[in-house]
């Protein structure tokens, strides 16, 4: 087992050399269907080896194993030269932008790690690595969704630059920063220090600016740096929660922290769910997601599904607990429950396919943070269910856009109008995936009605977030259901057209709308066999389940009817007469359903839209006054937890 | 025993709805024209109309047309029925959304302009009102202590008594439920309004019957939930119930034809407005009642 867990952190990065080194397709096809495949097996191997050794917590270094205490401070020191290296680095890119800010931010914190390290405040040789269900659950997404969309980059990234002459090939470096990425996420969650959570933790933040400027255009450099400094204020907030356990609390180790009384440790959790909140882009962070999505799509599909945006609602989960009745828990639920609200209003604005799901991954991450902040047992169940089918479905979409993109050429949803005629695979995909964010029997709205009844169990200022989640479900479902309108429309003599799509994307499309099925089907047992033991291991106890049986099947068995409903409409409907000629349009068809006459007599093409309700619902109008609104709550959680503090 | 009621509750929805709706349907458009200074036709028109459509032969657009608006007939009759089962609340509500959206697809999927307008307004309304018909049972989950339907039967006190703000916002979205004026965007019984038949436009024969028929399931189900607000577990509860649901059907057609039709941005913004003062207040009220009494 331990050899598995430390294979699972070395394994990317040393695929992330090999991929550095290779220069052809082929070559670089075989190393990453091997790569991405020996990941997901040693992952899998790692679930294996934890239910055989009686499904318990793993800390290392244990007595006797591969990872002796001995070498724990010298992997430290390992650990700070490259913190320093990646800091000379952003330094230097800083400068050579003009970004001089960024470049003080970094220096400031890593010279804030360089004296703690150096001066011996820090001096832990126990529980640098743990592995717990929540733990076991982030390496399974993180290994199977980003190992596929590794294998779907292949496809998209040759006809990415086929298309895009003007960017420069730097597909190796592409390849390398995936991987790196992957196993910076396996040490995070792994890692039961601080300090080694941060290390993975700027590793990610530096690896997603060097994704999103990828293209070297001059909107990708502003997009990248503006990723750069939010996340970089985010880790100067994680080093300063390590400062401050390291010297007032004398650990720095994530478990024993979460074991003190909770008015010694507000300062610490306070700082730390700060960083995460900037890391999963809840407001006023959002706008470096939204820029991320100029980036070729398998860097968003990684950045918004199985990763980097994973990375801080997972420290919020674990921080859950803590959080119950703190400072810290009141400006979480506040700006999570705000930012689901929010993001959803704005994603109706938009008709760019990937801005909407920039969009909507930032409101969902708002609702699974409400969970975590909230602090009960049953809004982490909700969030962990919610975490999980947030990863797949929007893996899948991000993906399945990125391919009608190539197809069609847009990824305008109002270039999708009769999507389905034209490209039946793909818009089913883009259906799957959709239904996945809203419709039951996918798991998402099922863990927003569990979402709901918990807050209202929480009581309190929870019943706010009642409020929000109301609203905010009624946006999302109309964001998506216009979306639905495009793909399902059937204008007058579409033809099918040619998939262009490549057979390794096609490989993680289709296991990403399998696993989404089995996800689905199997919901009750792991929810009941892996979920809620997960919430003992995190903190919580007597957790009870909240529904009730009979109405759980009452619920699936409705759940299905709606997609047997229409398929068996559709059987009494091959009955039906079909009569074209009756589409009205006031008397002006030209008799091809397409173009109308005008006041000139002549043909017009008529061009149906969706509204958008710009001027209603628009950026300009809500982002800058919900975001200041996140500010005070959080400068004032801040007073509150600082009070409390000293 | 209490199975064999929810059953048959459910039963006599499935059958007497159509019945009941559609009587209330010539019943208001009797007293419609009465108000117009008409004799309008007779209370067993719709009948008569539904008859005559299912009788017509059936031209679609799209063959899909016709699997939509099956699906929304099968759904919102499941809407009904599981509520006067006595299930769970968001269940229920969840279930009519999505019949809501594969009525909104039916109308889409043909491609034609006017239908489209009328999806678009009709996808306005559900924005609209969505967030009361979510508080409304977030209410009855804090005044009951439970989401199902039938826990209303054993409270000591009716719910009206914890929610008059929820109620009220209720009734401010029921009119755009009931597709009544001053909401009637997306489509309209009234003669005056300008898109054809906004949502509508492109049904025809059986498949508009069929809209007429979930019309008439769905103001059941609807004036059912307004009932609700008036049961306890005293008996005297449902007859109060009955009156209080039909005077409420009354007072909607009253606001039908006293008022014009606004625009969707002043349905969008009223009826947010009142959920979030009248529906989020009363919420925020109640819970502040329950920490400190």
């Amino acid at each position: 087992m331990e050899f598995c867990i430390l294979l699972l952190i070395l394994l990317p990065f040393i695929i992330s050399v090999l991929q550095a080194a290779v220069r052809s397709d082929s070559s670089r096809r075989i190393l990453t269907f091997a790569g991405s495949g020996l990941i997901i097996a040693n992952a899998l191997a790692l679930a294996i080896c934890w239910y055989l050794g009686g499904q318990g917590s793993v800390v290392l270094p244990a007595e006797g194993g591969i990872l002796s205490a001995g070498v724990i401070p010298y992997i430290g020191y390992a650990m700070l030269g490259i913190e320093l290296l990646l800091a000379g680095l952003v330094v230097w890119l800083s400068i050579k932008y003009r970004r001089f800010l960024i470049a003080l931010l970094s220096l400031a914190q890593t010279a804030l790690m360089c004296w703690l390290e150096l001066s011996g405040k820090i001096h832990e040789e126990a529980g640098m690595i743990r592995l717990d269900r929540l733990t076991l659950l982030m390496c399974m997404i993180v290994s199977v969704v980003g190992g596929l969309i590794c294998i779907y980059a292949l496809g998209y990234m040759k006809d990415y630059h086929h298309h895009h002459t003007e960017v420069k090939d730097r597909r190796p470096f592409f390849f390398s920063m995936l991987y790196v990425f992957l196993g910076a996420m396996f040490g995070l969650v792994l890692s039961g220090s601080l300090v080694w959570i941060y290390f993975f933790w700027e590793i990610t933040s530096v690896v997603s600016f060097l994704l999103i400027g990828y293209t070297k255009e001059e909107r990708a450099i502003g997009n990248s740096f503006r990723a750069l400094w939010m996340n970089l204020l985010g880790g100067a907030g994680f080093a300063g929660a390590i400062a401050y356990s390291a010297l007032r609390l004398n650990t720095v180790n994530l478990q024993t922290i979460l074991t003190r009384p909770s008015r010694t440790i507000g300062m610490v959790i306070f700082l730390l769910a700060f960083a995460a909140l900037t890391k999963s882009a809840q407001l006023p962070f959002s706008k470096w997601l939204l820029g991320a999505m100029v980036a070729p799509t398998p860097t968003s599909a990684l950045l918004h599904s199985a990763t980097m945006v994973k990375a801080g609602v997972y420290l919020l989960l674990r921080l859950s607990p803590a959080m119950a009745g703190q400072a810290a828990g009141f400006m979480v639920q506040i700006i999570g429950g705000l930012t689901f609200f929010i993001a959803s209003m704005l994603a109706i604005t938009h008709s760019d396919g990937k801005r909407v799901l920039a969009w909507s991954t930032i409101s969902n991450l708002g609702l699974i943070t409400a969970c975590a902040g909230v602090g009960t047992a049953e809004t982490v169940w909700a969030g962990a269910i919610l975490l999980i089918f947030h990863a797949v479905s929007k893996a899948l979409l991000f993906q399945t856009v990125g391919a009608v993109e190539h197809a069609i050429g847009s990824r305008n949803i109002e270039d999708m109008h009769g999507l389905f005629r034209r490209q039946p695979g793909l818009a089913s995909a883009l259906l799957i995936g959709i239904a996945g964010m809203f419709l039951a029997p996918f798991g998402m709205l099922i863990a927003k009605w569990e979402a709901l009844t918990a807050f209202l169990n929480a009581g309190g200022i929870s019943v706010l977030l009642v409020i929000l989640v109301a609203f905010g479900s009624a946006t999302t479902m109309i964001y998506w259901t216009k979306w639905l309108i495009k793909l399902l429309a059937v204008p007058a003599g579409t033809k099918q057209q040619k998939d262009t799509t490549s057979s390794a994307q096609w490989l993680s499309l289709g296991c990403h709308i399998g696993l989404m099925l089995l996800l689905c089907a199997s919901y009750p047992f792991y929810s009941a066999w892996f979920v809620t033991p997960m919430l003992g291991e995190i903190g919580f106890e007597g957790v009870s389940q909240l529904l009730s049986l009979s109405d759980r099947v009452v619920m699936i068995l409705m759940l299905a009817a709606i997609f047997v409903i229409p398929a068996v409409a559709r059987v009494f409907a091959k009955k039906v007469r079909v009569d074209r000629s009756s589409l009205y349009m006031s008397g002006i068809n030209e008799g091809d359903h397409r173009h109308y006459e005008d006041s000139y007599g002549q043909p017009k093409k008529m061009y149906l839209s969706n509204w958008y309700l710009a001027d209603f619902f628009g950026e300009q109008k809500f982002y800058m006054p919900s975001a200041w609104a996140a500010v005070v709550v959080t400068v004032f959680c801040f007073i509150l937890a600082f009070g409390g503090a000293f | 025993m209490i199975y064999a009621v929810r059953i048959l509750c459910m039963l006599a929805y499935v059958l007497a709805a159509p019945l009941l709706g559609g009587f209330l349907s010539g019943l208001d458009r009797k007293l419609t024209a009465r108000m117009q200074g008409r004799v309008g036709p007779t209370v067993l028109q719709p009948f008569y109309d539904v008859y005559k459509l299912f009788q017509k032969q059936v031209l679609v657009v799209s063959r899909y047309q016709f699997m939509m608006v099956a699906s929304f007939l099968v759904m919102v009759v499941g809407t009904g029925a599981l509520f006067f089962g006595g299930f769970d609340l968001l269940l229920i509500f969840f279930v009519l959304t999505t019949a809501c959206i594969f009525f909104v697809l039916a109308a889409t999927v043909t491609n034609s302009p006017y239908a489209e307008l009328g999806a678009q307004r009709e996808l306005i309304q559900m924005l609209s009102y969505e967030p009361m018909i979510l508080l409304t049972a977030v209410g009855f989950y804090m005044a009951n202590g439970s989401f199902k339907g039938m826990d209303a039967f054993s409270a000591d006190l009716p719910a009206i008594v914890k929610l008059p703000g929820v109620f009220i916002g209720l009734l401010f979205v029921l009119t755009i439920k009931l597709r009544k004026s001053p909401f009637d965007l997306s489509t309209s019984h009234h003669a005056h309004q300008e898109l054809v038949k906004g949502v509508t436009t492109e049904f025809s024969g059986s498949v508009f019957a069929m809209v007429e028929l979930s019309h008439w399931y769905e103001n059941i189900f609807l004036l059912g939930l307004v009932a609700l607000f008036f049961v306890s577990k005293s008996w005297w509860s449902i007859p109060l119930a009955i009156v209080a649901a039909l005077f409420v059907w009354f007072l909607e057609i009253i606001i039908d034809n006293t008022s014009a039709r606004v625009k969707w941005n002043q349905m969008l913004t009223s009826a947010w407005g009142v959920t979030a003062i009248l529906g989020g207040g009363n919420l925020l009220v109640l819970e502040l009642y329950r920490l400190f009494f």
